[in-house]
């Protein structure tokens, strides 16, 4: 299970009457393994800095994040890049691939980061199941906006990642792959017991949320 | 893939990246060992030289004037001929202070059979010569007998081939080893063969003898005995002595020392300049690479890899392309330099001799070394601006 323990992220801003604000301002979420967590909200409320935090990828400026029993910003960089890289599937938004690798050759990247041989036929299986395994050998700039999401979902899965942080995975999608994405993700959580959380403005993801919140202002309210 | 072969598929499959990056350390690279090349062959040129001359003084006819034309003959191979009185010699061997004198004689042949060019051709005393005579040995131990001459290296004709000089046969015994001076395009003899030279080339009315049927020598070289001030000696010799001049061989030298000096600060400060201003163009060409690709790195820390790991990525990246980059540019400056050197030599009117095998791998090996830290220290410095960047912030640009 991930957990945000009343996490904050204050910036500080050179012009405007105060000289802070708050992106997330004492948060507390659990990630349950085989739940799907929605975060919805305005753009600009906090969403992704929160999906960062819970990510390892941003130290919060207040409270802690726990996988387990670990806090992850208690950890050295080298360890809590390593547990990133073994426990976490992230879905960034935007263009997330590595441009001199193929599809296929990005879809096995993280594994082949952890020193692992690479599972070809299992990266094969996830491009098939997001329909985009006919572009194994393409290159990213060969892509377009659809397929380079749907390639990064694939990697994210494809290493079998305990907790899966999608930010706004349908953004470049078609209904007809957003349909088959968002089921993915729900099987993902369902069947194989990973936690999800989705990061969505898309309303069409609600349904296959376990538990859906709104962030507003930096601040987390229930659905 | 492995993830050590990470760094090299990022560069071989962005090819203009990569050329653009590897173009600007053989740049650095190639100015480096050539120049550095230039400047060890002007050094190891001028202490061939010295080498070579050994003499603390150089007496030579006043009419010779002859700094100059005597410095010609030695540093650019310039023919000629000046003469005094052989008594000279033994005028110059009583003198206070002298250990020995030898003498040498001087005759400019005409376009010899042996070559295109006239080659100056030197009269030795084996039994005093210091100088040339241990040059000489160095090929040919027993002496230079009747008619038999020693030619230096840029001398055509080879080891057992007969070389005609006025009209008089001469056998090669020895091809001398390269001393980067004028003394490479001479011909060696002993002082009977160069009588005979000598007398050959009256008969075609080339020279002119100061006095018909005497003995004749262009110079006298001396080393002074040990305690003796040679400064001294010289001022005696030219005092005592009428109708030479006594040059001290150092004082002969000191402006061609001077220009080496000169040339070698020039080449020094070019290299620096050069050193320089590649290494600043690297770091903003590694500053524009990582800022182009701080999402791609973003990326890669988001499935990983720490700061550590990223830094190890780039100095590998930085690394391939400026050891590349190191042995394009010295293999361009080898052929740039290498295949030149006589047009350099003449051109530079230096003595000019390329470093010893062993000297110019050390030079290599040095530059590629030093090429690869200017560009480790660009991406080291481009790495540790990437981790204080925030992955996360980087995600969220432009997405």
């Amino acid at each position: 299970m991930l957990r945000a323990e009343d996490i904050s992220m204050r910036y500080f801003r050179k012009t405007g009457q105060a000289n802070h604000f708050y992106a997330v301002k004492g948060v507390s979420l659990a990630l349950c393994p085989g739940e799907v967590t929605i975060l919805t909200g305005r753009s600009g409320s906090g969403k992704t800095t929160l999906l960062h935090m819970l990510a390892g990828l941003l130290t919060p400026t207040g409270g802690r994040v726990l996988l387990d029993d670990t806090d992850l910003y208690a950890l050295p960089d080298t360890e809590l890049s390593r547990l990133r890289g073994a426990k976490f599937g992230v879905i960034p938004q935007g263009r997330s691939a590595v441009d001199t690798l193929t599809v296929l050759e990005n879809v096995l990247l993280p594994g082949q980061l952890r020193g692992e041989r690479g599972d070809a036929e299992g990266a094969l299986r996830w491009l098939d199941a997001l329909g985009i395994a006919h572009l194994k050998d393409a290159r990213p700039a060969e892509l377009s906006g659809g397929e380079l999401r749907r390639m990064a979902i694939a990697r994210a899965l494809a290493g079998n990642p305990e907790v899966i942080l999608a930010d706004e995975p349908t953004g470049d999608l078609d209904d007809e792959n957003t349909e088959a994405v968002l089921t993915l993700l729900r099987r993902r959580a369902a069947e194989a017991g990973k936690a999800v959380l989705l990061v969505t403005h898309d309303s069409e993801a609600l349904p296959y949320g376990t538990r859906v919140y709104r962030m507003e202002c930096g601040a987390l309210s229930a659905l | 893939m492995g993830r050590a072969h990470l760094p090299v598929k990022n560069l071989l499959r962005k090819p203009g990246r990569t050329a653009a990056l590897v173009l600007l350390t053989a740049l650095l690279a190639a100015s480096v060992f050539g120049g550095s090349v230039v400047v060890g062959s002007l050094r190891r040129g001028l202490e061939s030289l010295e080498a070579r001359l050994g003499a603390d003084i150089i007496v030579m006819p006043a009419e010779a004037e002859s700094k100059v034309s005597f410095k010609n003959l030695l540093l650019q191979g310039t023919t000629g001929a000046f003469y005094m009185d052989a008594s000279v010699l033994d005028a110059v061997r009583g003198a206070q202070g002298v250990e020995i004198a030898a003498p040498q004689t001087f005759l400019a042949s005409l376009k010899a059979d042996c070559c295109a060019i006239k080659v100056q051709i030197i009269g030795i005393d084996p039994g005093a010569d210091f100088t040339v005579k241990p040059w000489i040995e160095e090929s040919y131990s027993r002496g230079l007998g009747d008619m038999e001459v020693a030619v230096g290296c840029k001398v055509t004709a080879g080891v057992g081939e007969t070389l005609k000089i006025y009209e008089q046969y001469t056998h090669v015994v020895a091809k001398l080893a390269e001393t980067g001076t004028g003394l490479d395009t001479a011909v060696y003899c002993n002082m009977d063969t160069m009588k005979k030279l000598l007398a050959a080339a009256e008969a075609k009315g080339v020279t002119h003898r100061l006095t018909s049927g005497s003995d004749v020598i262009s110079a006298v070289y001396v080393k002074v005995k040990d305690g003796a001030d040679p400064a001294q000696v010289n001022n005696w010799l030219n005092g005592h002595i009428r109708k030479v001049t006594a040059v001290r061989a150092r004082s002969m030298f000191t402006d061609v020392s001077d220009s080496l000096s000169g040339i070698a600060r020039a080449a020094r400060v070019l290299i620096g300049a050069v050193w320089a201003l590649a290494l600043v163009i690297l770091l903003v060409a590694f500053a524009m690479m990582i800022r182009e690709r701080r999402r791609e790195f973003a990326v890669l820390r988001l499935l990983g890899v720490s700061r550590r790991g990223l830094r190890d990525e780039i100095l590998a990246e930085t690394a391939l392309c400026g050891l590349a980059g190191a042995l394009i540019g010295v293999g361009v400056a080898a052929l740039g330099v290498f295949p030149f050197t006589t047009l350099i030599e003449t051109q530079i009117g230096l003595p000019y001799l390329t470093p010893a095998p062993g000297t110019l791998l050390t030079l290599a090996g040095g530059t590629v070394l030093a090429t690869l830290a200017v560009g480790l220290l660009a991406g080291a410095w481009a790495a540790a601006r990437l981790s204080r960047t925030d992955p996360g912030a980087t995600l969220r640009e432009g997405a």
